[in-house]
């Protein structure tokens, strides 16, 4: 599951942080330092791969690469 | 009241002949044309399939735009205008990526219209009821000012930001408005010049017009004529000018190399009154337009080395020849040689002005005049009042290039005009 949501994330780090900088505690924003508005393009992305829905107030709660593997998880699921 | 010189020191530009000052001054001298047949403009069903776009294969565009930039990019304009922006202050001799928000430096990018592409590719979601699918660049490379803002990331430019509109007069109108924002000291340095797409939807309107010609599909070097009685309309054309200018004082400072002095620059309309509307000039409006431009130079013109005019390979090139000779006249000034960079890039519409002013300094920073290409069958009408000989058609090298006058017109009975002269220290 982190493998492929690290192929999404990938394109929307800065140029000087590699996916190996990717850990499920990365913080999407802080320590990734993905522009806010490119969250909507990972989130849009997410959807497409896992074909999935994400609600405004997930994407809310989703700081963390982890968060984000757990929305996935839940959705996929259900 | 502050009354700054204001000088130019760096110059970038993409054009369709050529990408960067050597390349573009080569095809300049050479007259390599970047007119091509565009098959997606015959699949299109246009009348006109020919257009000038800037190449962009053999360029890195990860020098230019980050990855992430990148990503879902459809903007042509953005991307020339990043290459030209970028190159124009790499050029200038200043840092791209400085630490700290300079407040004495602005961008002024202007743009007709920004990213159609990208706009395009929105409605087809939006119309689909999919707004949420929009990706988070769709405003970016839809909205005017994104290229301006995107290089005033680049540079920190902490001073006025924004992109000009005002038809095909807009690179020649930016240029001016920093210019007056260096000289009134409110910026000491600005980034300046525009941008336009390549990009059908651009076109379209104009092939609608039916201004645009439709019998040299085959021939495209043959199909931008300014000046020529085959003449049949403009080429649609594309890319981007971007300059740096600043203050003679600043320049002097940091030592910057410098290309040209700015000495006049006046904007006006003709009204849309005594033979003008939204779609032709007022012949007076053109003419107080130039007469302006030469009466509130800092330093006096005595005589125009060169003009590079507007000249777009429409019937109306012979009214801006008659244009420019009743205004010189009537400034008692000699008729200087014309030419018409639209010959080898075809009509950049937004970008023209900007591509075409640095054309106009290139000829006083290396001394020489370009040819004006594709007008070996001069018009009848522009042959009875101006002098064949002011028209070249082969490039010169001289000594003489001093003070070099570039005019652009636009839909709107828009009028700009500025003065370049030569800067010896």
């Amino acid at each position: 599951m982190i493998d492929e949501l690290k192929a999404i994330i990938q394109a929307y780090l800065p140029d000087d942080i590699s996916t190996e900088d990717i850990s499920s505690d990365s913080h999407l924003i802080n320590d990734l330092r993905i522009n806010s508005a490119n969250l909507v393009d990972i989130v849009i992305d997410v959807e497409d791969k896992f074909d999935i829905e994400i609600s405004n107030e997930e994407i809310e709660n989703m700081s963390t690469v982890g968060d984000a593997i757990s929305i996935i998880e839940r959705k996929a699921k259900t | 009241m502050t009354d700054n010189r204001v000088v130019v020191t760096g110059m970038g530009v993409c054009a369709p002949n050529g990408i960067g000052l050597a390349a573009f001054r080569q095809a300049l001298v050479e007259g390599k044309s970047g007119i091509r047949h565009h098959s997606i403009l015959e699949e299109l069903k246009f009348r006109c399939q020919v257009a000038g776009a800037p190449d962009l294969n053999d360029i890195d565009i990860d020098h230019y735009l980050t990855r992430v930039e990148q990503r879902g990019l459809n903007a042509s304009g953005i991307i020339y205008g990043m290459i030209a922006g970028q190159d124009a202050w790499v050029d200038a001799g200043l840092e791209i990526g400085p630490e700290k928000t300079d407040y004495s430096t602005g961008v002024i990018m202007g743009v007709g219209l920004s990213g159609p592409d990208k706009f395009r590719d929105g409605t087809y979601l939006i119309d689909d009821g999919q707004i949420r699918r929009l990706s988070s660049n769709t405003v970016i490379q839809t909205m005017g000012s994104g290229c301006a803002s995107m290089l005033a990331g680049r540079i920190g430019a902490g001073n006025q930001v924004t992109a000009n509109s005002s038809a095909c007069a807009t690179g020649t109108e930016a240029i001016i408005m920093g210019y007056e924002r260096i000289r009134s000291g409110q910026a000491t340095t600005m980034l300046v010049g525009s941008t336009c797409a390549s990009s059908p939807y651009i076109w379209a309107g104009f092939d609608a017009m039916r201004i645009l010609p439709s019998v040299y599909n085959d021939t495209p070097h043959q199909a931008s004529r300014p000046l020529s009685a085959s003449a049949k309309g403009f080429v649609p054309s594309s890319g981007s000018g971007a300059l740096v200018i600043e203050s003679l004082e600043h320049a002097r400072q940091r030592g910057a190399e410098i290309y040209a002095e700015i000495i006049s620059g006046h904007v006006s309309s003709g009204g849309q009154r005594d033979g003008g509307s939204l779609t032709s000039p007022n012949p007076l409006g053109v003419q107080t337009c130039i007469q302006r431009t030469i009466a509130s130079a800092t330093t006096p013109i005595n005589k125009i080395s060169a003009i590079n005019g507007h000249l777009t390979a429409t019937t109306k090139d012979a009214d801006e020849i008659q244009n420019w000779k009743i205004a010189l006249t009537e400034c008692e000034l000699q008729l200087a040689p014309i030419n018409s960079t639209k010959g080898l890039i075809g009509h950049a519409l937004s970008a023209s002005g900007s591509i075409e002013s640095i054309a106009a300094i290139l000829q006083l920073h290396h001394q020489e005049i370009y040819a004006n290409v594709n007008c070996e069958d001069l018009h009848p009408q522009i042959a009875d009042m101006y002098d064949a000989d002011l028209i070249p058609t082969t490039t010169t090298q001289t000594t003489e290039v001093d003070i070099v006058l570039k005019a652009s017109f636009g839909f709107g009975d828009i009028n700009a005009c500025i003065a370049f002269k030569r800067y010896l220290g």
